[in-house]
């Protein structure tokens, strides 16, 4: 083994400068003429550095290497995961350092890429995905949103309201957090313009909204006021049928699933996120743009 | 520092006395590149055990309707609980896995520590002498420096996983926002699916790297802990 070594005599550039003819020439025996040779020179070697600075004590090398050994102890400091009582506060940080950079990382003018009819997903594959019920009997004849908080028309709006705002209609992708995804078609106003009729206040922050199947959601405004963030009463050129939300879901591409609220029935515009979201009150991240 | 060679000497008994070489050893592995290599260990496990709880939410590549499952993999061997309690470590330890990758690249180019393990045209004649001793029984080829071309290969290509896993999973995690990105990978459906590929590929990695850490023996580990791997081979 040691007459192998080539010891540090072998620089850098004559290692580069070795030529590929010369290995592919006769590989074992170039190998055996290096062999004595390096033996050689490893033998004058060992000898003439064993006085120079290039060697170290026996009891120093020791030292040195524990405590480059000690060095690594900021590794340990992972093993707080691992505490039960911190773990649940760690991960909770680590979520909201997650939504923090997602919130930065959202441009508000990039939309959503949209999609030819022809790449839409046939509305019977078009999953259903209720969080208890699919139809919580939502009365469609009186149905009317509640809008509340910061806004300057507070009280109760019918959907004719909805629907007399100008209509968007876009095909995009429904990216559930589990992690299967559709291509749908879309219909409806958008949440900026209903949001300009009530006048809410430009400045607030939060949207929060109640569905008639108890669940609850809320949206950053920078989302609210996306231009494909839509109050959705249509799917396919239809409006919604019972099991996707009607007569009014929320409807955001730039957002995953479980945002997109359906049978809505209060909408409050507020500074204060006092209401969160079913999902998210249970571990999910609150922004998951996408 | 890293590389060059010193050699280790009794403890003098007296000052005249020549000095007896007990033996040698090299500066291998500079703290950053340790403690890099060991966060990152903790940060894989973690991201590959929540990946695979995360997958199991939808274990499938496929549409929602009809769902065909691809594999059920084992809650056993995934970490999280469920679906939500995974996320939050995947989205918590992407943060330390992607910190440790910037940190440990940045080191390599600035430090020009790279050249250890880049591959580059240079080792391309050394490939296959080594394939040959490592799958044919031939003879070894002359150890020159740290890693071997196979080594240095095996490295490059695991350092372009690496980055290769935090670019899907940016296109997974927000295929709007990167939609450039998404783009390239035909979209966040097949982002997916390559964030799935390229965890195996570094399973694969982590896999055959074990194998021959405990080939190498003792001296050779220990060198990933304090930096000084004793009696190297060149």
């Amino acid at each position: 083994m040691k007459g192998e070594e080539p010891s540090e005599e072998l620089t850098a550039g004559e290692r580069d400068g070795c030529k590929v003819d010369d290995l592919e020439f006769d590989e074992n025996k170039v190998e055996d003429k290096k062999k004595v040779e390096e033996s050689n020179v490893a033998e004058k070697k060992t000898a003439a550095s064993a006085m120079d600075e290039n060697s170290i004590d026996e009891k120093k090398f020791r030292l040195v290497s524990r405590r480059e050994l000690l060095k690594l102890t900021p590794v340990l400091a992972l093993g707080a995961f691992a505490i039960p009582g911190l773990q649940e506060k760690l991960l909770k940080k680590g979520l909201g350092f997650s939504d923090w950079a997602s919130a930065l990382l959202f441009r508000s003018g990039h939309r959503a890429t949209t999609f030819d009819n022809a790449d839409v997903a046939p509305f019977d594959k078009f999953p259903i995905n209720g969080y208890d019920v699919d139809d919580p009997g939502v009365d469609l004849e009186n149905w009317k949103l509640t809008v509340s908080g910061a806004v300057k028309k507070p009280g109760r709006y019918a959907l004719a309201q909805v629907q007399a705002l100008p209509a968007i209609r876009q095909n995009t992708r429904h990216v559930c957090v589990e992690g299967w995804d559709v291509i749908g078609r879309f219909g409806g106003a958008r949440l900026s313009d209903f949001l300009t009729m009530v006048g809410a206040d430009p400045t607030a922050k939060y949207i929060t909204m109640t569905c008639a199947d108890d669940y609850y959601e809320s949206l950053d405004m920078a989302t609210a006021l996306h231009p494909q963030t839509l109050l959705c009463y249509e799917m396919y050129d239809r409006l919604l049928t019972r099991e996707h939300g009607a007569p009014l879901r929320l409807q955001a591409p730039t957002k995953v699933g479980y945002k997109q609220a359906k049978y809505l029935m209060e909408l409050k515009v507020t500074h204060v996120l006092d209401k969160v979201g079913y999902w998210e009150d249970q571990g999910y991240s609150w922004f998951y743009g996408l | 520092m890293s590389g060059v060679v010193i050699e280790i000497i009794q403890e003098k008994k007296d000052k005249d006395s020549d000095p007896v070489i007990v033996g040698r050893a090299a500066y291998e592995h500079p703290l950053v590149v340790r403690l890099c290599h060991w966060i990152n260990t903790v940060a894989l496990f973690v991201m590959v055990g929540s990946g695979l709880q995360i997958f199991r939410a939808f274990p499938s590549f496929g549409a929602k309707i009809p769902q065909k499952d691809l594999l059920h993999w084992p809650k056993a061997f995934a970490i999280g609980g469920w679906l939500g309690g995974a996320l939050q470590w995947h989205l918590t330890f992407m943060w330390i896995y992607i910190a440790t990758g910037v940190l440990y690249l940045g080191y390599q180019i600035f430090s020009g520590n790279y050249r250890q393990v880049l591959f580059t045209h240079r080792d391309l004649p050394g490939v296959w002498p080594m394939v040959k001793h490592y799958f044919f029984f031939g003879p070894k080829p002359a150890v020159r420096e740290s890693y071997n071309p196979l080594q240095k290969q095996a490295y490059t290509s695991a350092i372009g996983l690496g980055v290769l896993s935090v670019l899907t999973g940016l296109c997974v995690w927000k295929p709007i926002q990167f939609s450039w990105l998404a783009w390239m990978m035909g979209g966040f459906h097949y982002a997916r699916i390559w964030h799935f590929a390229v965890m195996w590929a570094i399973l694969f990695f982590v896999l055959g790297h074990l194998v021959m850490v405990i080939l190498h023996g003792w001296n050779n580990f220990v060198s990933m802990l304090t930096g000084w791997k004793k009696d190297p081979e060149y």
